[in-house]
C-alpha cells in the first residue's frame, strides 16, 4: 500500500516534469510544416543576435565567477582563520540577496549609480557592465560563499596556514598556492551554479538596457513562435551541462580523495 | 562562552584583523545595503527629499492592492503545492521503498529545474499547454478543449502551473536531508510502543519536520513573490503582479510618480523579509533535531 501510494506519488511528479521537456521539444521541431526539421534551430543558430548576446552573457559570467571567487574565497578564509566573531554577520549578508528580490536591488543600483550621482556608472557601457556584473556577483553570492565555506570546513585552514609561514610564504601564495587549490571542488561548484544563474538571467540585464542573452530570448518570445521552444531547449541544456559539471568535479574529488 | 572570553583580549590588541574582510564589507555596502536603502528611505521621502508617509498611503488605490493580493496569493498556493508536491516525492523516494536507483537522478534533476527558471521556462510552457501547446492539441483531438474548461496558460493559474517546475524542486532539495535526519529508532520506538503509521507521523515525525516545512515554506514563498522573468516571458506586462508593476514602473515610471515606486519595492521587500526571517529562525530552530 505505502509502495504503491509512493510509486503513484513519484510517477504523478516526473509526468509534471517531463511533460513540459517533451512539449518544448516537440514543438521546437515543428517549424518546417508535415515533418520534423532543425529549422528553428538553424534560424536561433543563424541569428548574429544569439551569438552576440550570447556571448556577452558568457563573458559577464566569466567576470562574475572571477570577481566572486576573488572577494569570497579570502573573506571566507579569513573568517575561519581571524574572525570567527564576524561569521554571523557575514553569513547574515550572504543571505540577504535570497531576502531582497533582485528587482528591488537592481532598482536600487539605477536610482544609486545614475549619471547625476557621485558614482555614474549607468553613464557609460563599459560602466554598466561593472553595475551588472556587481549585480549577477550579489546574485550568486548566496551560493558561493556557502559552496566555498563548506569546502574550507573539509580542510584544517590553521595548521595549513602555519606549516605555509614557517616555510616563509606571504598571505598571497598561501591563498593562491594553499588555499585555492584545496577548495578548488567547491569553487568550480560555486562557478559553474553561477554560470547557471548568470546566462539566462532577464531582470537585471533587461533594467539596465544591456544586450544579454535574457532580454534576447525574452524578446524572440514576444516574436516567433518556433524559435523561443528551441531556445529553451538550448538553456535547458546549458543548465543541465552547469549541473552536471558539478557533479563530475564533485566525484572527481572524492576519487582523488579515495585514492590517497 | 568561554572562548568567547579568552578571545577578547586578543581583539583588543588586533583590530587589524577586521580589515581583512573590509572588500566584502565594501562590496556588500555597494551592492547591496545601500541600493536597498536607497529604497527604503525614498518610499518615506518627497520628491523633494522631506520626509512623508504619503508614498505609502498612496499604494492604497485598487490596482495596487489588487496587485500585492494577486503576487501573495500566487506566492501561497505555489509554495503550499510546492510543499505538499515535493513533500510527497521526497518521502516516496526516501521511505516508500523506491529503487535506491531513482534517488541520485532525482537530485539532480531537481537542481537542474530548480535553477530552470526565468524566460525559458515559460516557452517550455507555452509549447506545452499554450494555446497551440502540445497537450492542448493532443486533448483536442480527444475531444476536451481546455479553453473551454476556463483554463489559460497565460492568467493566474497557469502562472501557478508554471511556477511549481522551480518550486516542487526546490522543496525535494530541502527537504530530503531533513527527512534522512529522521532516525530509525525513532520509527522503532513508536513501533515498539504500539503506534500506528499514522501516529508515528503526526506525533513524531511531522512534529520534528515542522520547523523545516514550515520555513522551506516561507523560502518557497519568497522565491515565487519575487519572480519577475517566467511571468513577464509569459504573459508580457499585463498581468497585474507586484514584480510585473514595478517592472512597469522602473522603465517607464507607470505610476507617474518615483517615489510611488520606491514604496511598492518597499512593500517587497517587507514582505518577503518577513517570509525570510520566519525562514531564518526556524531553520535555526529545526537543526538542533539534525545533528
Amino acid at each position: 500500500m505505502t509502495r504503491f501510494l509512493a510509486w503513484t506519488a513519484f510517477l504523478l511528479g516526473v509526468l509534471y516534469f517531463i511533460l513540459p521537456l517533451i512539449g518544448m521539444t516537440e514543438f521546437s521541431l515543428k517549424m518546417r510544416r508535415g515533418e520534423y526539421s532543425f529549422d528553428a534551430y538553424r534560424a536561433v543558430f543563424g541569428d548574429p543576435r544569439f551569438w552576440e548576446t550570447f556571448s556577452y552573457s558568457l563573458t559577464l559570467a566569466a567576470a562574475t565567477i572571477v570577481f566572486g571567487v576573488l572577494l569570497v574565497v579570502p573573506t571566507a578564509y579569513w573568517v575561519r582563520l581571524k574572525l570567527p566573531q564576524a561569521r554571523p554577520i557575514i553569513e547574515f549578508i550572504t543571505l540577504l540577496p535570497l531576502v531582497i528580490p533582485a528587482i528591488v536591488i537592481v532598482f536600487g543600483y539605477i536610482r544609486l549609480y545614475n549619471t547625476s550621482s557621485i558614482l555614474p556608472l549607468t553613464g557609460s557601457a563599459l560602466g554598466t557592465d561593472i553595475l551588472l556584473t556587481m549585480g549577477y556577483a550579489t546574485l550568486a553570492l548566496p551560493y558561493m560563499y556557502r559552496a566555498v565555506d563548506t569546502g574550507l570546513r573539509t580542510i584544517d585552514v590553521a595548521t595549513l596556514t602555519e606549516a605555509a609561514q614557517s616555510l616563509g610564504a606571504g598571505w598571497f601564495t598561501i591563498l593562491a598556492r594553499i588555499i585555492l587549490p584545496n577548495v578548488l571542488v567547491a569553487v568550480l561548484s560555486g562557478a559553474f551554479l553561477t554560470l547557471a544563474i548568470v546566462i539566462g538571467e532577464f531582470t537585471m540585464a533587461a533594467l539596465l538596457n544591456r544586450p544579454a542573452f535574457g532580454p534576447f530570448m525574452q524578446l524572440l518570445g514576444a516574436n516567433r513562435a518556433y524559435e523561443p521552444p528551441a531556445l529553451a531547449v538550448i538553456a535547458f541544456a546549458i543548465t543541465w551541462g552547469c549541473m552536471g559539471l558539478i557533479q563530475l568535479v564533485t566525484r572527481f574529488s572524492k576519487h582523488e580523495r579515495a585514492k590517497v | 562562552m568561554s572562548k568567547f572570553q579568552l578571545r577578547r583580549p586578543a581583539k583588543r590588541r588586533l583590530p587589524l584583523e577586521w580589515l581583512g574582510i573590509l572588500p566584502f564589507v565594501a562590496f556588500a555596502m555597494l551592492f547591496l545595503v545601500l541600493p536597498t536603502m536607497k529604497i527604503v528611505v525614498g518610499a518615506f521621502q518627497t520628491s523633494d527629499g522631506g520626509f512623508t508617509l504619503q508614498n505609502l498611503i498612496d499604494l492604497n488605490t485598487a490596482s495596487i492592492r489588487s496587485a500585492y493580493w494577486t503576487s501573495i496569493k500566487l506566492s501561497l498556493i505555489t509554495a503550499l503545492l510546492g510543499c505538499a508536491v515535493g513533500f510527497a516525492m521526497a518521502s516516496a523516494v526516501v521511505f516508500g521503498g523506491l529503487p535506491k536507483r531513482v534517488r541520485s537522478p532525482l537530485l539532480t534533476f531537481s537542481g537542474v529545474a530548480s535553477n530552470f527558471a526565468g524566460v525559458p521556462l515559460a516557452f517550455a510552457f507555452i509549447a506545452t499547454i499554450g494555446p497551440a501547446g502540445l497537450i492542448t492539441l493532443e486533448l483536442r483531438d480527444l475531444g476536451i478543449n481546455l479553453r473551454a474548461y476556463g483554463f489559460n496558460l497565460l492568467s493566474f493559474w497557469g502562472l501557478v502551473v508554471t511556477y511549481l517546475f522551480f518550486q516542487i524542486p526546490l522543496m525535494i532539495l530541502i527537504i530530503i536531508p531533513a527527512l534522512d535526519g529522521l532516525k530509525r529508532e525513532w520509527r522503532e520506538a513508536a513501533d515498539v510502543l504500539g503506534a500506528t503509521s499514522l501516529q508515528y507521523w503526526r506525533m513524531v515525525a511531522l512534529p520534528i519536520l515542522f520547523p523545516s516545512l514550515l520555513g522551506t515554506f516561507a523560502l518557497l514563498f519568497a522565491n515565487a513573490f519575487g519572480a519577475v522573468a517566467t511571468a513577464f516571458a509569459l504573459t508580457g506586462p499585463q498581468l497585474n503582479i507586484v514584480p510585473i508593476k514595478l517592472f512597469a514602473q522602473i522603465r517607464g515610471d507607470v505610476l507617474g510618480n518615483p517615489n510611488l515606486g520606491y514604496a511598492l519595492a518597499f512593500g517587497m521587500i517587507v514582505i518577503t523579509g518577513l517570509a525570510n526571517v520566519t525562514y531564518i529562525v526556524l531553520r535555526t530552530r529545526s537543526e538542533r533535531w539534525l545533528k
